[in-house]
């Protein structure tokens, strides 16, 4: 198992999606109960998009038919004419800002609710995922998906399709109203419009081929940060600060240079833009001036054709920039919607476990508080329950197994443990010791062969049922961050206090527990930073005592334990295994010395078995390990 | 805090300079083709001018247009020269103070947020920075400008952008005080929810094999509706910038029509200058936007900039500058006098408690203990990667503290127990122990580890390349490979903290002979769990809870030392084979 991998940062996705419109049409899905309040966002932003382009347009209005007559000579009607004017602007002008807020602001509920479902639903999907996908996907890219994909469909969810469809209806409108005012300057518009578009799509193009570089350069620079600061120890221990550093420089001017290049480009796209508009406004007052003196167009359309020049290219700019912006949320949200697609873990068990009381006639009633016994419960096709008791009987048949499909791992795996007892593995990395563990709590599935628990072939066992009745140690100790009490108790969620410190001091790990700043509830960092790795081992073995299951998985609890301490938490150990089938891998063999049956693994198959005398007695592979002859890697 | 940046401009300040000058330059322009505008109207169309002045106007705003742009251009391209060449500093400047951290600073910081204070704060600040360069200069000048303009044109009619002016800035400035604490806050809850996953995804073995699915879903839809309870209480206040703005921009437009509409009525006022002012107007609200998205920038990166200077005033714990250059190692020796220590300068925190040495050159010496018994403290003051608190420690007849650390560190080599091999060739990794190694020195190097054998086998043999920590060789393959590095060194001491935990015992005891055949006078100290290990060595150093509880051969600790004789049985008892 490798061990988890760091986050890579300033990562940034820059694929497009794939299937644009099932991806619009899943996002739309989860906004589909606020259907109504869309609508009014809809209504709003049209609203507000159009008061802005009739508000200008009332500009020719005020000019020709007031201003002007009214220059010089004054008239009470058209005076009152002209207050009227100026009063149904501000309306007009009222409602537009009242509309922004509106759209905005039911805009906010209903992204934040569907980010909201959006978040849940990619991780109540990704909890039910197979261990395989978490072993085939690094932490960084699962953690991405929270990061960066839910991040930039958050931007585009709450600003960026509200504008986009607001800049659209901006232009359109304003379009619309230029033709209506002058087809003639409308023309000279459209011409600056494809010098403009194709400004737009020079320099944007570029940029995005630099940035696409720039990030390129920019993991090369993060990820040598990354390993030279995990690795500064080292490289303080051998005194190599200076070369380190001068290696950095390099790849850090490499950097430089590309970012200028991209960041170039992104930065002169908005001048550009601006400043052509401001060449199109001086056209086109040239040329309606003249028009104007020609008598061909009034004054007021003049005035108010340059004002819906200076409209226009803003929301060009933006669409533009805002496409981009939606189409990377887009491919964010289609990896987002992948990972909800991908299927879930198989659980075709019916067969669950349940707490009961068996009477001195061996009678096996089902009860509903925790008794320490636990039965398997089958329901019969006419619905009356069958209990069989749990003891711990665990039996292996010609198992095969591969992570991949074309290399077995575990080739032919029979073995049994009967009830109360303690099987050991020992073996080489790689010699199949944890696959098969899990196999018994079926993170994987076994194509060939199979397993049955007391019994019961373990796919007819409901998953969490099966699952509930293995209390496990893990190989890799994984410690979550809270309190250390919180930590143990993760075992069994309803223990009391008394018990966390039962469980702590059968492990051993009160004594190191009372030394912590705050004892018990000393708050944990996520990789358990602030305890070493043995102390970690600690805390897990008091999580699965805790957990009071009647089958126990130990894979290499004790691996980073002293072997003084290993000894001292013997005593705990073998009370807390006392009549519970217990399954052991270590790489010491100090730990498996009392176990009641040694399996010695080799290659995916089992070379040897026996107690711990009568392996020393073949002389086989356990001997020679035992005698330090060879490698245990 | 800014200035505390601004030296890593460094020999990029003149495009630091030229970027406003360029902006300047364009704002200037831009503020002329209202006024020109209104020229064109008042005094081509509606007065004598004609067509000749019209087109002879045009044109020049044209020109003028042109300039702006290549004004404009120059400037985005000078900020991004800018403000790139500043983070290429920063992050080396960061980069290289790190190096200087000695171990005790990079505990305190931690690996994972020097990571990002070196990677996403350096970015952020580097966009602000930018953002600052063209903006920040930008915005108050059309400010002011326009306004000037606007008094000039007419001082009357200005009296609206006095009222305007701070109607919207006070506003702006409300909205942003008050919204900042919920965006932390939403920061803040949104850092939790990330964590939250991220400890989910570690931990995914756990939860799957405890059946907490269902815990930590009740978990994550607490947090993520917490989150999105901030976000709404943040946002809703920030969405009121955008119609507030508009119904200032929207408001003053109606009062200057209404107003210079009655004026131009009055002839005192003519309709293009009344549209410039409308441009005029616009302009100055918008830079007022402009401003308030600055602020805003501003104060998101300052956590950032926080971070990283942090990084920058800190002070390298240990340093050597009163180390005599001239000084080498006379031999291998080590004393310890009276050394207490404590990782956080706490008298009442001690985890090595007034320890008394005295090793001598050429001795091995093994170190046992169980775990937090301080073994790997012990050996780390002899490299001094970290100072005693109190007492002295002197390593080949000097205290450690009157060397270079370059002199003292060539000469201890020390294996540690978390050890790093790093992205390159087998013998690339072997040369950090001495880059100037010839290729016999390295295979003799890796040989005495017992490495050499296994560097074979592979394909490409010394030319193997390794994945970043050495992800392509085994546990034990790694620990040989680190002490062949160390060995290369040709140290007069050589540390091993634990480092064959994961070597076969006849390997192990293979690179014990070959230390012993090959190193004579080196001092060699072994930290080992295995009894086997260190029973051969010279004398034995039993530690027990930062003390030391036993120091004396192997034969004579059995017989005495009560910690060293329950080790040896928990290792020892049934399995004989060995002894």
């Amino acid at each position: 198992m490798s061990k988890p991998k760091p986050i890579m940062r300033g990562q940034m996705p820059m694929a497009k999606p794939n299937n644009l419109g099932n991806t619009v049409k899943r996002v739309g899905s989860y906004m589909k109960e606020y259907k109504w309040l869309l609508v009014i966002v809809f209504i709003a932003i049209i609203s507000s998009a159009l008061a802005n382009v009739i508000g200008i347009s009332f500009l020719q209005v005020i000019i020709d038919d007031y201003l002007e007559p009214l220059i010089g000579n004054y008239n009470e009607t058209l005076m009152r004419g002209f207050v009227t004017v100026i009063g149904v602007m501000a309306l007009i002008y009222f409602t537009g800002a009242l509309s922004t807020y509106i759209f905005q602001r039911v805009m906010l509920h209903v992204s934040t609710k569907t980010l909201y479902k959006i978040r849940i639903d990619l991780f109540t999907k990704m909890e039910a995922l197979p261990i395989k996908y978490y072993d085939t996907n690094t932490h960084g890219d699962l953690m991405s998906h929270y990061t960066n994909d839910i991040d930039t469909l958050r931007e585009v969810l709450s600003n960026g399709v509200a504008n986009f469809i607001s800049a659209m209806i901006t232009v359109v409108g304003v379009f619309a109203m230029m033709i209506y005012f002058s087809w003639e300057l409308t023309i000279i518009v459209l011409l600056m419009l494809f010098l403009m578009l194709f400004a737009v799509a020079t320099i944007g193009g570029k940029s995005a081929g630099y940035f696409v570089q720039q990030q390129q350069h920019l993991g090369k620079v993060n990820g040598y940060i990354e390993e030279m600061i995990e690795g500064q120890k080292v490289i303080k221990v051998f005194s190599r600060q200076e070369q380190v550093v001068e290696d950095f420089k390099v790849y850090n001017e490499e950097l430089r240079e590309n970012a200028t290049k991209a960041n170039t480009f992104a930065n002169i796209l908005m001048p550009v833009m601006g400043n052509l508009s401001y060449i199109l406004y001086a056209i086109v007052a040239m040329t309606g001036g003249v028009f104007a003196i020609y008598e061909r167009l009034t004054l007021g359309t003049v005035v108010a054709f340059l004002q819906f020049t200076r409209t226009f290219s803003q929301p060009i700019a933006q669409l533009s920039q805002q496409l981009n912006a939606v189409l990377t949320a887009l491919a964010g949200a289609e990896r987002i919607f992948k990972v909800i697609d991908h299927d879930p873990e198989e659980d075709e068990g019916h067969i669950t476990l349940v707490p009961v009381q068996v009477d001195d006639h061996g009678e096996i009633t089902e009860v509903t508080e925790s008794t320490g016994v636990f039965a398997w419960k089958e329901l019969k096709q006419d619905d009356t329950p069958t209990y069989t008791l749990v003891r711990g009987n665990v039996v292996f048949n010609e198992v095969v197994f591969g992570y991949e499909p074309d290399e077995t791992v575990l080739k032919g795996i029979s073995l049994y443990a009967k009830p109360g007892q303690k099987i050991a593995f020992v073996g080489s990395t790689g010699a199949g010791k944890t696959t098969i563990t899990n196999l018994i709590n079926r993170f994987y599935d076994v194509p060939a062969g199979n397993i049955s628990y007391d019994g019961i072939e373990i796919n007819k066992i409901k998953k969490s049922d099966l699952r509930r009745s293995l209390s496990m140690v893990l190989q890799d100790t994984h410690l979550f961050t809270g309190t250390v009490m919180e930590n143990i108790r993760y075992g069994r969620l309803d223990a009391t206090d008394e018990e966390v410190y039962a469980a702590a001091q059968l492990a051993n790990a009160d004594s190191f527990i009372q030394l912590l700043p705050e004892g018990y509830e000393t708050v944990l960092t996520s990789d358990g930073g602030n305890l070493s790795q043995g102390q970690r081992q600690l805390l897990a073995i008091a999580r699965a005592a805790i957990a009071d299951a009647p089958v126990l998985i130990l894979d290499e609890a004790t691996s980073s334990i002293d072997t003084r301490t290993e000894a001292l938490i013997q005593k705990g150990m073998d009370r807390l295994m006392k009549g519970k089938t217990s399954f052991i891998i270590a790489h010491r063999l100090s730990t498996v010395r009392n176990a009641d049956a040694i399996m010695v693994l080799e290659q995916g198959e089992i070379i040897e078995r026996g107690n711990h005398d009568q392996l020393i007695e073949e002389k086989g592979k356990y001997y020679q390990l035992s005698a330090g002859m060879f490698e245990l890697s | 805090m800014m200035k505390k940046l601004a030296p890593y401009v460094g020999e990029h300040r003149l495009y630091a300079i030229l970027t406003p000058l360029m902006i300047i330059g364009e704002v200037a322009l831009e503020l002329m083709i209202p006024l020109m505008m209104a020229g064109i109207v008042d005094f081509g169309i509606q007065g004598d001018g004609g067509i000749a002045y019209t087109v002879r106007m045009g044109v020049l705003m044209i020109l003028m247009s042109i300039v702006a742009l290549i004004f404009g251009a120059l400037g985005g391209k000078f900020a991004a020269m800018a403000g790139m060449g500043f983070a290429k500093n920063l992050r080396e400047g960061l980069f290289d103070k790190v190096q200087e951290f000695s171990f005790g600073n990079v505990d305190k910081f931690t690996t994972a947020s020097l990571v990002t204070r070196l990677t996403t704060d350096v970015t952020n600040t580097q966009n602000a920075f930018m953002m600052i360069l063209r903006m920040a200069i930008r915005a108050p000048i059309m400010l002011i400008g326009a306004t000037i303009m606007a008094i000039a044109i007419n001082p009357q009619l200005s009296l609206i952008f006095l009222i305007a002016i701070p109607v919207l800035s006070i506003t702006l400035y409300l909205i942003g005080s008050k919204a900042h604490p919920r965006f932390l806050e939403l920061l803040e809850r949104y850092d939790k929810l990330n964590a939250k996953v991220q400890d989910f995804i570690v931990n995914i073995r756990v939860v799957k094999a405890f059946v907490r699915e269902k815990h930590e879903e009740d978990k994550f839809v607490e947090s993520a509706e917490s989150v999105r309870k901030a976000q709404v209480n943040a946002e809703k206040l920030i969405i009121l910038n955008m119609p507030i703005m508009q119904f200032t921009i929207f408001s003053s437009i109606i009062a200057i029509l209404w107003f210079g509409g009655n004026m131009v009525i009055d002839g005192t006022f003519y309709i293009g200058q009344l549209s410039s002012f409308i441009m005029y107007i616009m302009q100055v609200l918008i830079s007022l936007m402009l401003i308030s998205m600055i602020f805003i920038m501003v104060i998101i990166s300052r956590a950032s900039v926080t971070r990283i200077v942090e990084v920058l005033d800190e002070k390298p714990l240990l340093d050597d500058e009163d180390g005599n250059q001239e000084l080498e190692l006379q031999d291998g020796s080590i004393v310890f006098e009276d050394v207490d220590f404590s990782y956080n300068e706490d008298p009442d925190n001690l985890v090595l408690k007034n320890i008394n040495l005295k090793i001598y050159s050429g001795e091995t010496i093994g170190i046992i203990g169980g775990t937090g018994s301080a073994k790997t403290t012990l050996v780390q003051l002899i490299p001094r990667l970290y100072d005693v608190l109190h007492g002295k420690v002197a390593v080949g007849g000097h205290h450690v503290q009157e060397y270079k650390l370059e002199t003292l560190r060539d000469q201890v080599a020390m294996v540690l127990q978390n050890n790093v091999l790093f992205t390159g060739t087998i013998k690339e990794n072997l040369k950090w122990g001495n880059q100037h190694a010839t290729d016999q020195e390295v295979e003799e190097a890796a040989q005495a580890a017992q490495a050499h054998q296994f560097i074979q086998s592979f394909p490409n043999g010394y030319e193997t390349v390794l994945g970043q920590g050495g992800v392509n060789v085994s546990g034990g393959q790694k620990q040989r490979l680190c002490i062949a590095r160390a060995l290369l060194k040709k140290p007069k001491i050589v540390i091993l903290d634990d480092s064959t935990s994961a070597v076969d015992t006849a390997t192990d005891t293979a690179i014990r002979t070959a230390f012993k055949e090959k190193l004579q006078d080196v001092t060699t100290l072994i930290i080992a769990q295995r009894i086997t290990s260190v029973s051969d060595a010279d004398r034995i150093i039993v530690l027990d809870d930062g003390k030391i509880n036993g120091f004396d051969t192997h034969e004579n600790l059995l017989k005495s030392n009560q910690i060293y004789q329950e080790i040896h049985q928990s290792q020892g008892k049934g399995v004989n084979i060995n002894e």
